[in-house]
C-alpha cells in the first residue's frame, strides 16, 4: 500500500485570469486517508475551484496541494494523481464518454494502459461496487441521473483510486437519486476506505460527513464535525448559509433558556433530547 | 448493444455478417467496389448479384433495407440511365423521332452503368447495415493508425466518432426540451414560409450551441481527470480478433475477384 494517502493544501491560492479577486486564498488543510470530508458554500464560495486544484485540474497560483505525497506542479505526475484522486462531476451526462456503460468504466483504465484481459475484472468489480452490473451493456442515456453518476463513480473506482472528489455531484439529481449517490459513496467510504472529499451546498449531505469545512470567499471559515459547525448557528447565518432545522430549532430553544445539549442534527436526536429533558408520563 | 438507439442505417439482428471484424468488412467493402469496376459483361453482374444476395441472407437482412439505400440516389441513378440511353451512338436503332434516337448499344450501356451505380450503394449499404457505427470507428481507427507515422489523427477521429455517437441522444433529447419551452413561450415552428421557419429555429439553435459547447469543455475536463491523453500508451477493452469466419469472407470475396478477372479474359 502506499505510505502517504493523505491530501494536503499548503497555504493554496488561486485566482482565475479574468478576475481581480482570487477565487480562494491562503487555504490549508489536511485531509486524512479514510475520512470523508464536507466542503461546504454556497455559490461563488470557492469550493469548486477547491476541488479541481485537489485533481490537477487546476494548479494553485500560491502555495502547494499535496495528493497522496505527490505535488500538483509536477507536471509528469499529474497522471499518477488523477488515477488516486478521482473526481466526479455535477453535471451526469457530461462525464460519460463511451456509448455503452462498461466501455465507458473501461475508458479510465484505457487511458493508464492497463492490460485488456486485466480490464474485465476490474470493471465487473466497479459495477457491482456501486451495484450497477445488470446495466453494463446498456447505453447510458437509458439510464437515470443517478445511475449515471452511479456509473461515473465506477469509471473512477476502476482505476483503484485512495481518493474521490465528488464535486457536487448530487446537485442535478432528484431526492431518490441523490440518497442513491450518497449511499454508494457512503458504503465505498466505510467498506473500502476510500477518502471522500464531498463538495457540496445541501447541509443535509454535510450532516453525514466525519468532518465539514465551510467554505466562503475563498477562505476556510469553519472546520469541524457536522455537530460543531452547525451549532454556530449565528455565524453560518451570517456566511448565508442554513443549517439543518433541527439544529437551528435546538439552537433558538437554548437562547430562550431551555438547556439543550450541542450537537442536533436530525428529529430523532432533537426528540431524544427533549424526551431525556422532560420525559413523557407514559399515557397507556 | 446499441440496438435500442437508431442510429445511421444500422440494421440490430445477430448474424454471421454482422460478427465479422469490422476491419475485414471495410476492406473487403473497398475490394468489392474494385470488383464492380472491373466487371466488364452481364453475366459479371449476375455473379455479383448472386454474391450480394448471398451476403444479404447470411445477414439477416431483408433485400428491401438494401433497396432502401438506393432512394437519396435514385435521380443520379436515373439520370445516369437516361443520358447514356440518349446520348451514346450506336448501329442497331431501336427507336426514332425527332432528336431522339434510342439504340441498342445506348441501352445496354444505360443499363450497364445504372446497375453499377446500384450494386456500389448496396455493396457499401451492406457495410453500414451489418456494422455498429461504434464497430465501425474501431475498423477504421486501426486501418487508418499505420498513417499515424505522417501524423493522421487516427485515434482522434475515432475518439471523435464516438463521442459524436454518445452525444447524439443527448443533443436530440435535448431539442426536444428546448423547443418545448419555447412552444410553451408562444414560438411557432411549423407555420410560415420557408424564410419565417428558419428565422423561427435562432430561438432553437442558440440555445442549443451553446449548452453543446458548455458541455463539450465539461466533458473535455473530465476525461483529462479521468488520465486521457491522447491515444499514446493506450489500450483497449475492445480488442478486435479475426476468426475462422473472417478468412472465409476473405476466401468468398477472393473467389468473387477470380471469377471477375476471368470473365474479363475470356469474355
Amino acid at each position: 500500500m502506499r505510505s502517504d494517502t493523505r491530501v494536503q493544501l499548503n497555504d493554496v491560492s488561486y485566482s482565475y485570469e479574468e478576475q481581480a479577486t482570487p477565487a480562494l486564498s491562503d487555504v490549508s488543510a489536511v485531509i486524512e486517508p479514510g475520512e470523508f470530508v464536507a466542503v461546504l458554500g454556497h455559490n461563488g464560495s470557492g469550493k469548486s475551484t477547491m476541488a479541481k486544484l485537489l485533481n490537477a485540474l487546476y494548479i494553485p497560483t500560491e502555495g502547494n496541494v499535496l495528493v497522496c505525497g505527490y505535488n500538483t506542479r509536477d507536471e509528469k505526475l499529474v497522471w499518477e494523481i488523477r488515477q488516486r484522486a478521482g473526481m466526479i462531476f455535477q453535471n451526469p451526462d457530461n462525464q460519460i464518454v463511451a456509448t455503452v456503460v462498461k466501455e465507458d468504466v473501461a475508458f479510465g483504465l484505457e487511458n493508464l494502459g492497463v492490460p485488456t484481459e486485466e480490464m474485465l475484472p476490474r470493471i465487473e468489480s466497479a459495477l457491482s461496487a456501486v451495484r450497477m452490473s445488470k446495466y453494463a451493456d446498456k447505453a447510458p442515456h437509458l439510464l437515470s441521473g443517478g445511475q449515471k453518476q452511479r456509473v461515473a463513480i465506477a469509471g473512477i473506482l476502476a482505476m483503484e483510486p485512495s481518493v474521490i472528489i465528488a464535486d457536487e455531484a448530487t446537485a442535478m439529481l432528484d431526492p431518490s437519486g441523490r440518497k442513491e449517490v450518497l449511499e454508494t459513496i457512503r458504503t465505498l467510504n466505510r467498506q473500502k476506505g476510500i477518502t471522500v472529499v464531498w463538495i457540496t451546498h445541501f447541509m443535509e449531505e454535510a450532516a453525514l460527513a466525519d468532518r465539514v469545512l465551510v467554505v466562503t470567499d475563498g477562505k476556510i471559515r469553519l472546520s469541524g464535525t457536522p455537530a460543531e459547525v452547525f451549532d454556530r448557528v449565528e455565524e453560518m447565518r451570517e456566511m448565508h448559509l442554513d443549517v439543518p432545522h433541527m439544529t437551528a430549532l435546538a439552537g433558538e430553544l437554548r437562547a430562550e433558556g431551555m438547556p439543550l445539549k450541542p450537537g442536533i442534527l436530525t428529529v430523532d436526536e432533537f426528540v431524544e433530547e427533549v424526551e431525556r429533558l422532560c420525559p413523557l408520563k407514559s399515557a397507556t | 448493444m446499441l440496438n435500442n438507439i437508431t442510429m445511421g442505417q444500422y440494421y440490430p439482428v445477430d448474424s454471421k455478417v454482422h460478427r465479422l471484424d469490422p476491419r475485414i468488412k471495410l476492406i473487403l467493402t473497398i475490394v468489392f467496389i474494385v470488383i464492380v469496376f472491373m466487371a466488364k459483361t452481364f453475366l459479371g453482374y449476375a455473379v455479383i448479384l448472386g454474391f450480394v444476395w448471398l451476403t444479404a441472407r447470411l445477414a439477416n437482412v431483408p433485400f428491401r433495407m438494401l433497396l432502401r439505400g438506393l432512394k437519396p440516389l435514385r435521380i443520379i441513378i436515373i439520370l445516369t440511365f437516361l443520358l447514356n440511353l440518349f446520348f451514346t451512338t450506336g448501329e442497331t436503332v431501336w427507336v426514332q423521332f425527332w432528336v431522339i434516337r434510342i439504340t441498342k448499344e445506348g441501352f445496354l450501356q444505360a443499363a450497364f452503368y445504372s446497375l453499377r451505380l446500384i450494386f456500389l450503394v448496396i455493396g457499401t449499404s451492406l457495410l453500414t447495415l451489418t456494422t455498429s457505427p461504434v464497430s465501425l470507428s474501431d475498423g477504421i481507427e486501426i486501418l487508418l493508425s499505420p498513417l499515424k507515422v505522417i501524423h493522421f489523427p487516427a485515434h482522434e477521429l475515432a475518439m471523435m466518432m464516438t463521442i459524436a455517437l454518445r452525444f447524439i441522444p443527448t443533443l436530440l433529447e435535448e431539442t426536444d426540451k428546448i423547443m418545448k419551452a419555447q412552444m410553451a413561450r408562444g414560438a411557432d415552428f411549423e407555420s410560415g414560409n420557408l424564410l419565417s421557419r428558419a428565422k423561427a429555429m435562432v430561438p432553437l439553435l442558440v440555445p442549443l450551441f451553446v449548452s453543446a459547447f458548455r458541455r463539450a469543455g465539461d466533458l473535455a475536463m473530465a476525461m483529462e481527470s479521468r488520465c486521457y491523453h491522447g491515444g499514446e500508451g493506450r489500450t483497449r477493452l475492445r480488442v478486435l480478433k479475426l476468426t475462422r469466419n473472417d478468412w472465409i469472407a476473405c476466401g468468398a470475396m477472393a473467389a468473387l475477384l477470380a471469377l471477375i478477372i476471368l470473365e474479363g479474359i475470356f469474355l
